[in-house]
């Protein structure tokens, strides 16, 4: 079992100019539980992940991690950068577009935060960073750069990325979206494994089998809102919001054929 | 008649005066590296009045011929008093010219990589001078490097100007060359050989150095 977070967020809103994209978001994640986010594009679902890391700046409300306030000191009053980079060296995160530095290698992508943001010694790092990589599958692939990889690869070079830096909450945005159907399954297998560890993770996704599957609660998102937090079943299988049946119907009718 | 010999007697003053030329744009580019990032950074800073400074700065020395600007610069010094070598004239001012488009080459190869690339760093909680020195600059050095090398081919021709301040470099050596030797025609083709012998020489070096950060 690894030493999971726990994220509490109250009342957040975010504006981009006039518009609203995050209104008034409560939602509770409980140390070592998965929390799918679902919705249509648009909706919110990764700038509320954003908001999590302060990768984006909500402007009101609260956002916790392990009840302490990331971003602001008090309201209004924004966190040194050193204290945020504090809070975000156990908070890992996952991109859709995976992200990695194409002039390092693998290796070299996974070793680069230990060596720069835990000031490991190069060897350390290096030990380490061939560690996390032999975990997500890639013993093999060490010394290639991010170009001579499969998206999948690079994926779960991305995640191992994340996992050597031993953050205790995780943070995936979309990150099997920009994959070839083939190569979903490598990147979900490594994130259910890390799911039964216990890790804390919030994923936002349109793999609804994998939120129907590993999830132990599933958002729905629509214009800004979080519609409902429930059980996976409640909110896929038996939905009562209107605009959750309605998202689903339309998912299911371009899954079908 | 063409004379062979002219032509390649020419060769060994104009290569003595190469170096002034070479000394010229290799100076002027390092000075114009050092001021063009410089510039670069302050037009990409938070602060509104470094952003407008770095955009006049650049505005100003796009728009002025550097053939002026030398002339400027070089009359300007002894009215405030400064006795300066006509060399660090030229190598000042071609240096300051070449900033403004040295900056504008690094903005465009910053502006090119994925906002991913520094978020990923940010994320893992790298501090913003290792975001810059560890991945965004490596990535943009790289990027830019044919418009660097185009750059300073474009600073080798341009250093032909500095023969106004009287410098000795190869275009104004081969004026006298002509001059003492009445045939204009072979000196000047042996100069537009060593230019030409110069440039090319750069361009090899920009495809190797291009070869070797390709990945």
């Amino acid at each position: 079992m690894v030493a999971a977070s726990s994220v509490e967020m109250r009342k957040v809103n975010k504006y981009y100019d006039k518009f609203q994209a995050l209104k008034d978001i409560d939602l509770s994640i409980l140390p070592g539980k998965v929390t799918c986010l679902i919705g249509p594009s648009g909706s919110g679902k990764s700038t509320l992940l954003r908001c999590i890391n302060f990768l984006e700046e909500y402007d009101s409300g609260e956002v916790r991690i392990d009840g302490q306030l990331i971003g602001y000191d008090a309201p209004n009053k924004k966190m040194s950068g050193r204290k945020l980079r504090e809070m975000r060296r156990s908070i890992g995160m996952v991109f859709q577009q995976f992200n990695l530095w194409p002039h390092m290698t693998a290796r070299e992508n996974v070793a680069e935060g230990l060596i720069r943001v835990r000031r490991m010694s190069k060897a350390e790092a290096q030990r380490r960073a061939a560690e996390a990589l032999v975990k997500v599958g890639l013993a093999d692939k060490m010394e290639n750069h991010p170009s001579r990889l499969s998206g999948g690869q690079q994926q779960r070079v991305a995640i191992a990325r994340a996992l050597a830096m031993e953050p205790k909450l995780m943070l995936f945005d979309e990150p099997t979206s920009a994959l070839d159907p083939e190569l979903v399954g490598e990147v979900l297998s490594v994130m259910r494994t890390l799911a039964s560890e216990g890790m804390t993770m919030v994923v936002v996704t349109h793999e609804m089998g994998f939120a129907a599957h590993v999830a132990d609660q599933v958002g729905f998102m629509e214009k800004g809102e979080l519609v409902g937090v429930d059980s996976p079943d409640r909110i896929l299988h038996r939905p009562e919001d209107a605009r959750i049946q309605s998202f689903l119907r339309t998912y299911h009718e371009r899954n079908s054929f | 008649m063409f004379s062979l010999a002219v032509f390649f007697h020419s060769f060994g003053p104009l290569l003595w005066a190469a170096r002034y030329t070479l000394l010229i744009s290799v100076l002027g580019i390092g000075l114009g590296l050092v001021i063009g990032t410089v510039i670069c950074a302050a037009r990409l800073s938070p602060y509104p009045l470094l952003r407008r400074f770095a955009a006049i700065w650049v505005s100003f020395l796009r728009g002025v011929p550097l053939l002026v600007q030398l002339l400027v610069f070089y009359y300007t010094l002894p009215v405030i008093g400064l006795d300066v070598p006509a060399m660090v004239a030229a190598v000042v001012t071609v240096g300051i010219c070449a900033s403004a488009y040295i900056s504008e080459i690094w903005r465009g190869a910053i502006a090119a990589l994925p906002t991913g690339q520094a978020e990923a760093a940010v994320a893992i909680g790298m501090r913003p001078v290792d975001v810059w020195t560890r991945v965004i600059l490596p990535q943009a050095v790289t990027l830019s490097l044919p418009a660097l090398i185009n750059e300073l081919i474009l600073l080798v021709k341009a250093s032909s100007l500095v023969s106004v301040v009287g410098i000795l470099e190869i275009t104004r050596a081969s004026q006298a060359q002509a001059a003492t030797t009445f045939r204009p025609l072979e000196v000047y083709i042996a100069a537009a050989c060593i230019y030409l012998l110069i440039n090319l020489c750069l361009a090899a070096l920009g495809r190797y150095l291009e070869h070797r950060t390709n990945v």
